[in-house]
């Protein structure tokens, strides 16, 4: 674990969220692992566990070029557990000790208490409270929900309990559910979904009835339709000791989105300069960064000039 | 805990736990056959934190008073997640709550049950339905680590999900029956907050109405949730309030209710199977309601909890009756919903 104020930096490359067709995602993450300027990559279903049989037979060997290329791999876990499949599941995973888990629900955090584990965006952590509860179970890394604004950042990085990790990339979660709304704006339901969540590979697009776009719609879960975009703000991140930054991925090159957030981390690219290029790889999806100022999640503010 | 008066409610009723925005819907409620009556404190630790509603800390003391002269429980909902910096807040309130003689707390967030755990060993915890614990693991980590003793199921699961869950878990549950509805796990929705800044688990507040605007356009009403359109309804058409997960949006270039039709949650018919699944206590939403409200929904409620204890046929009269006009769904609880 980096310890608070040390500069390192370290770029987790979260777990595909979309239902991509099986040999995309396993192309995409055999490309990860030889090409992309990440140190931790997060494997598994997150949204819905009837997706979890497709792509499953590519689990080895997608992990096993992962490490063999140097990543750290996490496996990521289900982040609404509700019934018997989704159950054992859970446990299948967090009976396993070859690689490190992420607890997307509290079930995971039961199961894993007592040994090395990280905990997921999909866990609620607001305070240093849960925080330190968390870590007295075992969680040596906590990816933090993205409504955070900067000062709670603050205050929960000064408790130095586990090492912190911000979403800096990529469209943001914002809702979880037992309705498959994917399969319901295509007037089916879950149980007879056909897998249309896969015609999508970034969410479906979900206009207001004045035409603007503010979400995506990912099977059962909801996500903002902007691209939560921290480049400017990667310098305030590091000065309160958060050095781990969370790429989620979109069908984008994420091997040019991680170089971009290494070199403006480092140093070598302004911030503003990176975000052009960053644009240019997005198709006209626009940035957000509210969240972070304490302001609504889509907006996209200009950061105040750095204290450092 | 020992209760002065006893209540005249059938042996083996489900406990009927029911909203008291105010202290006058307090004594509605206490008066209308509630079982426990649910509250919160007038400010951000508790997820209906609204201009006009809530209790002080003189108002709880004498709802108490009044509740436990009664035989009726009170509960104190603190169930928004403190802020990191600033616990003050949050732990007063759980404080007060035991100095008040509250029967017991509804908790959301881990480190806030450790510290009541730890500062009131003795104060009945309750885990809310802002945590959003679905499953006989999560449910099974509150119990274990932080001492939980009843789980407000979130509105995920079918009432065949909640029998098998009941027959694994040593805690009580207690499920919504009746009034607003979240399509969303709970607690795990940052829809508010994405288009408002202000969101349930920050601020106590969803959709907020500081941010609602209403334009008549002539032929159609059109309701705004800060820069988002949240619906445009036409003159035969009823008007919900705009929540943003009752709106109607442009999805595969049609406009539908994508989430959820502007309905509420109505599970009256399938209170039967939810005695036979094993649910101690049923929740009526509703701490924004005026005090006829919630007496006519309290006495429909209590009538039928009475009658399917002594196994009579449910009273479809008075149930009909408080579930005329608007939309109604049973939602999770049948799997077709999902």
């Amino acid at each position: 674990m980096a310890p608070v104020g040390d500069n390192t930096v370290a770029l987790t490359l979260g777990p595909v969220l979309y239902n991509w067709a099986p040999e995309r995602w396993r192309d995409f993450y055999f490309r990860i692992a030889d090409e992309a300027d990440v140190d931790t990559v997060c494997v598994g279903e997150v949204v819905c566990t009837k997706r979890q049989p497709l792509f499953v037979p590519y689990v080895a060997e997608v992990v096993e070029r992962l490490a063999a290329a140097g990543k750290e791999v996490v496996l990521s876990s289900l982040a609404l557990v509700m019934d018997r499949r989704d159950r054992q599941g859970v446990h299948a995973l967090c009976a396993q000790d070859d690689y490190l888990v992420e607890a997307n629900d509290i079930s995971a955090v039961g199961l894993l208490s007592g040994r090395r584990h990280v905990i997921g965006p999909f866990v609620n952590v607001y305070n240093e409270g849960t925080l330190a509860a968390l870590a007295a179970r075992g969680a040596v890394r906590v990816s933090l929900t993205g409504e955070l604004p900067a000062a709670a950042l603050q205050a929960l990085a000064a408790a130095n309990l586990a090492e912190l990790e911000v979403q800096v990339f990529g469209r943001l979660p914002l809702a979880v559910s037992a309705r498959c709304y994917h399969a319901r704006a295509h007037g089916r339901t879950k149980d007879s979904c056909l897998y249309v969540c896969a015609e999508d590979p970034d969410g479906m697009m979900l206009a207001d009835l004045d035409g603007h776009a503010f979400l995506a719609v990912n099977g059962t879960q909801t996500q903002s339709h902007t691209c939560c975009n921290l480049l400017s703000e990667l310098g305030a991140l590091q000065a309160m000791g958060i050095g781990c930054f969370r790429l989620s991925p979109q069908s984008a090159d994420m091997v040019a989105v991680a170089a971009l957030v290494r070199a403006v981390a480092a140093g070598t690219v302004e911030p503003g300069a990176a975000s052009g290029k960053l644009a240019e790889l997005l198709d006209g999806v626009p940035f957000s960064n509210g969240f972070f100022h304490g302001a609504e999640g889509w907006a996209q503010l200009t950061a105040p000039p750095s204290a450092s | 805990m020992s209760l002065a008066v006893q209540k005249s409610v059938a042996p083996g009723a489900m406990e009927l736990v029911c909203p008291a925005g105010t202290p006058a819907a307090l004594r509605a409620a206490v008066e209308a056959g509630a079982d426990a009556v649910y509250l919160g404190f007038r400010d951000e630790t508790n997820a209906r934190n609204f201009p006009g509603l809530n209790f002080s800390r003189a108002e709880l003391a004498e709802g108490v008073a009044f509740a436990h002269d009664r035989a009726v429980r009170v509960l104190v909902a603190i169930n928004t997640y403190p802020r990191a910096g600033e616990p003050g807040p949050w732990r007063a309130a759980v404080d007060d709550a035991a100095r008040l003689g509250a029967d017991a707390v509804i908790l959301a967030d881990m480190g806030l049950a450790d510290y009541a755990r730890a500062a009131h060993p003795d104060l009945r915890r309750h885990l809310s339905v802002q945590a959003s614990a679905a499953n006989a693991e999560a449910i099974g980590f509150y119990a274990r680590e932080f001492g939980v003793k009843r789980v407000v199921l979130p509105r995920v699961l079918t009432v065949p999900e909640i029998a098998a869950l009941n027959a694994e878990i040593d805690v009580e549950t207690e499920v919504f029956v009746f009034g607003g509805l979240c399509v969303m796990a709970e607690g795990r929705c940052a829809l508010s907050s994405y288009v408002t800044g202000l969101s349930p688990n920050k601020d106590g507040v969803c959709s907020p109405a500081s941010h609602v605007r209403y334009e008549d356009q002539g032929d159609e009403l059109v309701s705004r949730l800060g820069a988002i359109t949240v619906n445009r309804i036409g003159a035969d058409e009823p008007a919900g309030y705009p929540t943003l997960c009752k709106g109607r949006f442009d999805a595969c270039g049609r406009a539908q209710y994508l989430f959820e039709e502007p309905t509420s949650l109505n599970a009256l018919r399938l209170l039967p199977e939810l005695q036979a699944a094993g649910v101690t206590a049923l929740k009526i939403e509703g701490r924004q309601r005026g005090r006829a409200y919630v007496t006519r929904v309290v006495s429909a409620l209590r009538q039928a909890v009475d009658a399917l204890a002594r196994g009579e046929p449910m009273p479809e009269a008075e149930l009909a009756a408080i579930t005329e006009g608007g939309r109604q769904t049973a939602g999770a609880y049948e799997k077709a919903w999902r």
